[in-house]
């Protein structure tokens, strides 16, 4: 499935003509059986980068639940944590209420285009090392490869009769995986929820059923998916292998094989022979170590593909080969397919981050980002809600004033418990009264809301009808808190008759 | 459907061998673990077979294991819902009015229930909310034909208006004027000039004034020398603002011609007390409760 816009310049392997086909008699299946990948076990530079990667994530993943941040005694002390029955989402010093999950659009947005500008500076980086099906392949893959043997061990594991060593090895296996599938699933309810008392209670039995259900369905799913399907998951299932060839250019970092100086390939015996003397002969021994190495089970050599997931294996791979044969390194190289060409041409090659698609990207990251870190560092702590009643829009009474009604709702989101003061201002109200509250001397109302809570008011505001302002007199609703010295306003209406 | 294998020559690429006007299609063949898991749905349907009602037989139909229906979900979640209530409905019970309204908890948990119940059986006549309808008074205001206290307004709500079943109905009944003949057409003429009066608006003041007298005579009984109503025996007062079948002078004559009589069922025993509290509770809370 190689693309062709993206292929490697190959003058020495012409593709061959439809008529030089061998003709094939096979018919032609209709569904295609997955062929088992035994990548090899591989050391260098991004196997290092890798394994950094899939240390810190894990570590992020499993840790992060544990951290503890003090909000005061109202508010729980778990660094992160989405209270999904209060509707609170906790991130260290910050708190979002349900009706600013604009936060969480805002950070979606910078996910994806974090994503789309990674990808065309740097190639898939994501799905190589930062991808979560990535990250638990690789570490199930390590498992096995521990208990089983390296890629030949387990090529043979696999086709031998079933042994006493065979069962217990992949039982063992499959127990291992089982018991990570199981910590993750674990783990992910953690972030829902108090971690230690709901650890505590998984264990003991008391946790509810949505948390076992969770941690069965999330434990399936790793096993599934980091177990069994693997490289299947990225080639057949995720979205993003389809369409990441809009984000790349010829000038994008990927993992790309140097056809002009590996072709033609050969065995390393033929190219002893001539090795110094014929210089045309390719570097590329033909040894299958990229390919062995690969985790998606392909052949760099065959251009940039669909199913490459860009984590580097392959060059770590080919180098140690060409270290052993001494030839020079990086036949399979991360770089650009124009310095490519351009080496190919012996002409100095070039990095240029800055392009006009990185630029784009990197204005949409800092417009999203600033624009959420400007509604973060200046969110009010104080929020102020009225639904006016219009049912009916005014209340006819016996002096003949009208009243209207409102619900006055009152977000109080600081970790202490508030009083507020409420007074109208714009409209010559004849009464105003909050229901089950007394006035103030002065005609305010003075509104207790609990820490990090809010407060509901039913308040009756009326008016003569010859001094209002026809059908609808503005006026607002004002709430301040004198200690903190903010103030909130709300504009409204005061309705009345025609 | 299976064809020979050829080869693409710009890609290198495996054809399924179909061909539309020198167009032909590249095969990408679906992985086979996928067609396993569309079996794999299929198997898992027949399990509602087995579990949830599904076939229709001669006579009957498969009822599935659990016998599982709509009408049984629905009671089992009346169930659950009535259990949650109960603690609630056991206090309700137990306090009494002024109680509950002092209690926050029992106060909100009876604005939620009353105002359910007021959508049901309520609303059709006194509006959604309570806003009332011409001859059906509103809830809202602060003008009440029989009281507007907790206990008046539960009163109300037990015995209904006008309502022949129940012996303790809130009834009265004004004569109808004109119909009966008891005034002559000028005399109700006179009296409606007199009322009108009342809330400072144009009257013939000759008609007036001998309305005056024609007041004291037929009308004062019921809603009083000053006409500011009567609430112990539901009589309106004439001198507010609010009119419930309307305060214009057309109005108020048929009104004294042909006298009015709304009628409201008595929910005691239709509803149970806790509810009736809730109602109470509601209604006494939608803005002219005393």
């Amino acid at each position: 499935m190689a693309m062709p816009h993206l292929q490697q310049p190959d003058p020495a392997h012409p593709i061959p003509q439809n008529d030089t086909l061998p003709e094939d008699d096979r018919d032609q299946p209709l569904y295609k059986t997955r062929d088992k990948v035994y990548p090899k076990r591989v050391s260098g530079r991004f196997r290092n980068l890798k394994w950094f990667a899939l240390v810190t994530l894990l570590a992020i993943y499993w840790i992060v639940p544990w951290l503890r941040w003090d909000r005061g005694p109202s508010a729980p002390d778990q660094a992160v944590l989405i209270d999904m029955d209060l509707g609170r989402a906790y991130f260290f010093f910050i708190e979002i209420w349900p009706q600013e999950v604009y936060y969480i659009t805002g950070l979606l947005i910078l996910a994806a285009i974090g994503l789309f500008l990674a990808t065309s500076l740097f190639g898939r980086i994501w799905c190589g090392y930062g991808c979560p099906q990535t990250v638990w392949t690789d570490l199930f893959m390590l498992v096995e490869r521990h208990i089983q043997g390296d890629r030949n061990a387990r090529m043979r594991l696999d086709k031998s009769p079933w042994t006493f060593e065979k069962i217990w090895k992949i039982g063992a296996t499959h127990l291992s995986w089982l018991v990570i599938a199981a910590a993750t699933g674990g783990a992910f309810v953690l972030y829902f929820h108090d971690a230690p008392t709901v650890m505590v209670d998984i264990f003991t039995g008391d946790a509810s059923l949505g948390v076992y259900v969770t941690i069965a369905f999330l434990t399936f799913s790793t096993y599934l998916l980091a177990g069994w399907a693997r490289e299947q998951v990225c080639t057949y299932m995720c979205p993003w292998p389809r369409f990441q060839s809009a984000m790349l250019d010829d000038e994008s970092m990927i993992v790309t094989y140097e056809g002009w100086r590996g072709e033609p390939r050969g065995p390393i015996k033929r190219k002893n022979l001539v090795r110094g003397e014929v210089p045309e002969v390719g570097h590329c021994i033909d040894c299958y170590a990229c390919f062995n190495v690969c985790p998606t089970g392909i052949d760099i050599r065959d251009g940039l593909q669909m199913e490459c997931i860009g984590c580097g294996l392959c060059i770590d791979a080919c180098n140690e080969m060409m270290d052993k044969v001494g030839f020079p390194r990086d036949l399979v190289r991360f770089d650009s397919v124009q310095n490519s060409q351009l080496r190919a041409h012996g002409k100095a090659t070039k990095i240029r981050i800055v392009r006009p698609r990185t630029v784009f990207y990197s204005i949409i990251v800092m417009l999203v980002a600033g624009v959420m870190a400007f509604g973060l560092f200046n969110r009010s702590t104080l929020e102020v809600n009225v639904l006016r009643d219009r049912n009916p829009i005014f209340v006819r009474l016996s002096d003949g004033d009208v009243r209207n009604g409102y619900t006055l709702k009152v977000l109080n989101k600081e970790q202490a418990a508030k009083t507020y003061i409420l007074t109208i201002e714009g409209l010559d109200a004849t009464d105003f009264q909050v229901i089950g509250l007394t006035p103030n001397q002065d005609g305010t109302f003075s509104l207790d809301v609990a820490p990090d809570r809010v407060g509901s008011f039913r308040v009756f505001v009326a008016a003569d009808p010859e001094a209002l302002d026809g059908e609808a007199t503005p006026f607002e609703f004002s709430v301040t808190d004198p200690k903190d010295n903010i103030r909130e306003t709300y504009d409204t209406v005061f309705a009345g008759p025609k | 459907m299976s064809t020979h294998v050829e080869k693409d020559q710009v890609s290198g690429h495996e054809t399924t061998g179909h061909e539309w006007d020198g167009i032909k299609e590249l095969n990408t063949p679906l992985p086979s673990w996928w067609v396993y898991v569309f079996w794999a749905t299929i198997v898992w349907s027949v399990g509602y077979w087995v579990v949830y009602p599904s076939w229709p037989t001669a006579t009957s139909y498969l009822t599935g294991m659990f016998e599982t229906t709509n009408r049984t979900q629905l009671h089992e979640t009346m169930a659950n819902v009535a259990a949650e209530r109960a603690p609630y409905m056991e206090r309700l019970a137990a306090l009494d009015l002024d109680e509950i309204v002092n209690d926050s908890e029992l106060l909100n948990f009876s604005m939620a229930g009353g105002k359910a119940v007021f959508a049901e059986n309520c609303a059709p006549c006194h509006g959604t909310g309570g806003s009332g309808n011409p001859g059906f008074p509103s809830l809202q205001d602060d003008d009440w034909l029989w009281g507007g206290s907790l206990e008046t307004i539960n009163e109300t709500l037990h015995v209904g208006v006008r309502w022949d079943a129940n012996d303790d109905t809130r009834f009265n009944d004004m004569p109808a004027f004109g119909r009966d003949e008891i005034l002559e057409r000028e005399g109700i003429n006179d009296v409606v000039q007199y009322v009108l009066s009342f809330t400072g608006r144009e009257t013939d003041k000759a008609a007036a004034t001998r309305g005056m007298e024609v007041f004291a005579d037929n009308c004062a009984s019921c809603h009083g020398e000053d006409a500011k109503g009567v609430q112990e025996l539901g009589a309106p007062n004439l001198t507010d603002a609010i009119w419930l079948y309307g305060g214009d002078a057309a109005t108020i004559t048929e009104t004294v011609t042909n006298s009015r009589g709304g009628v409201m069922p008595a929910w005691g025993g239709r509803l149970d007390e806790e509810t009736i509290k809730m109602l109470t509770v509601y209604v006494h809370s939608l803005g002219g409760g005393q």
